[in-house]
C-alpha cells in the first residue's frame, strides 16, 4: 500500500494526481472466510482491522448493504469523549481514548483527532453534586475530569447565556479536557484503507438476506451477491440488529430510534470546545469548516426511516438557543438522522450469542461514534478468542435477565424518553 | 409531522402525543409464578419490527387516553388506530 505522506503528495503533484492508488478495492466475495463481519460501519471497519492487526486473521470480509460511510459513521456528530461514571463505561471508553490519540499515526490517515475538551453544563445545586460525583469517578477511572464553577464556564463560554433572567441559569459544569471531535469519514476511510492492505475484503451494496444456521452453529449468510461460507460472523449493524436478528429467531433487548442532527452555515470560529445543555438534551460543537454541528433526542418513536420529524428538530433547537442565544441568528444548513440500536439500559452489548460462531455487537444508543477504536478492539478479541475481553466483559447479553445493568444516565428501560 | 387519529378526537398532531412503546407486550399474569425468564422477555426484549408495529400512545395534550396506533416504521404511514382496550 501507498503511505500517504508529505512526500507521496508532492510525488504524485508531478502527475496531476492522476497515479494515486485506490485506498481499498472492490472485490468479488469469496465462497468462503474466516470470519465475516456484517456492517462496514465504523466498528465493523474497526473490528476487521484489530482483527488482522492485532490477531493475525486476515481471511475476512466485511459485508455492507450500503456504501462505507453511509451510515451512521457519517452521520453522527463527532464527538469523541470518556466521561462517564460507571466503571465498565470509563474504563471501555478511556482505553478507547487512548487508540483515539494515536489514530492519525496508526492509520496513516489524518483523522484530525482534536481533544478540545467537552463541557457538560449544570443548571443546579442538584446537578453540580451529581457532576461532582462523576467527576470523582472519572478521576478514580483515571480519566481527567475538572468541576468548573459559574465563572470559570464563564471564561471559557462567554456567549452562553449568562443573563439574570433565565429559565435554566448556568450554576457551572464539569469539563473532560481531554475529550473532543474527530474527522468521522476520515475515520471510516482509514480503517477500511488499512484493512483492505492487509487483506480485508470490503464488500459494498451486498445486502444480507439470511443466515446459515445448523446444530447450533453459524455456518455462513446468503446475499443478494451469493452465498458466503464462515465459520466465525460477527454481527455490527446497529439500527439495524432487530432487523437481522429476526431472521436468527433473536429477540434482544434492544429497540431502533431515529436520531437527528444539524449544522448551521459555516461562521468565524466562536466556540472551541463541546458544550452540552444540563436541562435538556442538546449538544454543539464548531467544525473545521465554521459550521456550528448540533444534535439533541431521538425522535420518541420506533423508527427505521433515517429522515428526522421537525417537532423533534424545533424542540432540540429550543434548548440550543437557550444556552446559546446566537444561535438563532444562524441559517440551517442541513439537517439529517440515522437509526440508533437503543438498548434497554443505555450501554452496549458486545458478546457472544446462544449461536456458535455469531458474535452480537450492538446497543450503542447515542454513542456509537466515539466508541469506534475500543468496539472494534474488544470485538475483534472476542471474536479472535471465542471468549470476551476483561473491557467488554460488563457489555454481556444476558445482564439485563442477571440484573447486571449499566443504566449510566439512570433511564430504565425506555430509553428513548426524552 | 405525524397525524394521529385519536379514536376519541379525531384527527390531531404528533404534537399532542407521547410515545408508549410496544403494545403487544404484555404483562405476565398477577398472583402467579412468574420465572426470571418471562420477566425479563416482559421488561426488556423488544421485536421493534421494520414495517408494521402495533404501538401505544397517550393524547396527553388532548384528550389524556391511551391509545393504539398501527403504524410503518419505516415510511411512517399509520393504517389504524384503536381505543387502549381493544384489539387489532
Amino acid at each position: 500500500m501507498q503511505k500517504y505522506s508529505l512526500f507521496s503528495l508532492i510525488k504524485n503533484a508531478f502527475s496531476n494526481h492522476q497515479n494515486w492508488e485506490v485506498a481499498w478495492k472492490d472485490p468479488t466475495p469469496k465462497k468462503e472466510y474466516d470470519v465475516i463481519i456484517i456492517g462496514g460501519g465504523g466498528h465493523g471497519l474497526a473490528t476487521a482491522y484489530y482483527l488482522a492487526k492485532e490477531h493475525k486473521i486476515t481471511n475476512v470480509a466485511i459485508i455492507e448493504k450500503g456504501w462505507i460511510g453511509g451510515g451512521n459513521v457519517g452521520r453522527n456528530t463527532t464527538i469523541v469523549r470518556s466521561n462517564y461514571m460507571h466503571d465498565e463505561n470509563g474504563l471501555f471508553s478511556e482505553f478507547g481514548m487512548n487508540l483515539w490519540r494515536n489514530m492519525s499515526q496508526d492509520l496513516n490517515f489524518n483523522v484530525m483527532f482534536s481533544p478540545r475538551g467537552i463541557i457538560n453544563l449544570a443548571h443546579s445545586d442538584a446537578q453540580m453534586n451529581v457532576y461532582s460525583r462523576r467527576g470523582n469517578s472519572m478521576l478514580l477511572n483515571g480519566i481527567d475530569a475538572v468541576l468548573l464553577n459559574r465563572e470559570q464556564v464563564k471564561e471559557i463560554i462567554p456567549m452562553a447565556d449568562f443573563s439574570d433572567n433565565v429559565r435554566f441559569p448556568i450554576f457551572g459544569g464539569l469539563m473532560q479536557p481531554s475529550a473532543g471531535t474527530a474527522r468521522h469519514d476520515a475515520v471510516a476511510w482509514g480503517y477500511a484503507r488499512q484493512a483492505d492492505a492487509m487483506g480485508v475484503d470490503i464488500i459494498q451494496n451486498c445486502e444480507v438476506v439470511d443466515f446459515d444456521v445448523s446444530g447450533g452453529k453459524i455456518k455462513g449468510v446468503r446475499t443478494s451477491k451469493g452465498d458466503i461460507k464462515a465459520n466465525k460472523i460477527g454481527l455490527c449493524v446497529a439500527g439495524s440488529t432487530n432487523f437481522l436478528a429476526e431472521k436468527l429467531n433473536m429477540t434482544l433487548p434492544i429497540e431502533t430510534h431515529l436520531l437527528q442532527a444539524c449544522v448551521s452555515e459555516p461562521i468565524k470560529p466562536i466556540l472551541d470546545k463541546v458544550v452540552t445543555f444540563g436541562a435538556g438534551h442538546f449538544y454543539v460543537s464548531q467544525s473545521d469548516k465554521g459550521e456550528m454541528v448540533m444534535g439533541g433526542d431521538l425522535d420518541g418513536y420506533n423508527s427505521y426511516s433515517q429522515r428526522g420529524n421537525l417537532p423533534t428538530l424545533q424542540h432540540v433547537l429550543t434548548e440550543g438557543i437557550a444556552m446559546f442565544p446566537f444561535l438563532s441568528k444562524l441559517k440551517m444548513l442541513r439537517t439529517w438522522g440515522g437509526i440508533m440500536d437503543m438498548s434497554m439500559d443505555g450501554s452496549p452489548i458486545i458478546d457472544k450469542t446462544h449461536i456458535e460462531g455469531l458474535y452480537l455487537n450492538c446497543g450503542w444508543c447515542y454513542g456509537g461514534f466515539k466508541a469506534t477504536p475500543a468496539s472494534g478492539w474488544t470485538f475483534a478479541y472476542t471474536i479472535a478468542q471465542d471468549r470476551v475481553h476483561e473491557l467488554n466483559a460488563g457489555y454481556s447479553l444476558n445482564r439485563f435477565s442477571t440484573g447486571h445493568l449499566i443504566d449510566e444516565k439512570g433511564l430504565g428501560t425506555k430509553t428513548w424518553i426524552s | 409531522m405525524l397525524h394521529i387519529k385519536c379514536p376519541h378526537c379525531g384527527l390531531r398532531s404528533q404534537n399532542e402525543f407521547a410515545y408508549g412503546g410496544d403494545a403487544t407486550i404484555k404483562r405476565p399474569e398477577l398472583n402467579k409464578e412468574v420465572s426470571d425468564l418471562e420477566w425479563d422477555k416482559f421488561v426488556y426484549l423488544r421485536k421493534s419490527p421494520r414495517g408494521k408495529h402495533l404501538e401505544l400512545w397517550h393524547h396527553i395534550s388532548g384528550c389524556r387516553q391511551w391509545i393504539k396506533v398501527q403504524r410503518d416504521t419505516l415510511t411512517h404511514e399509520i393504517f389504524k388506530t384503536l381505543k387502549a382496550d381493544e384489539e387489532i
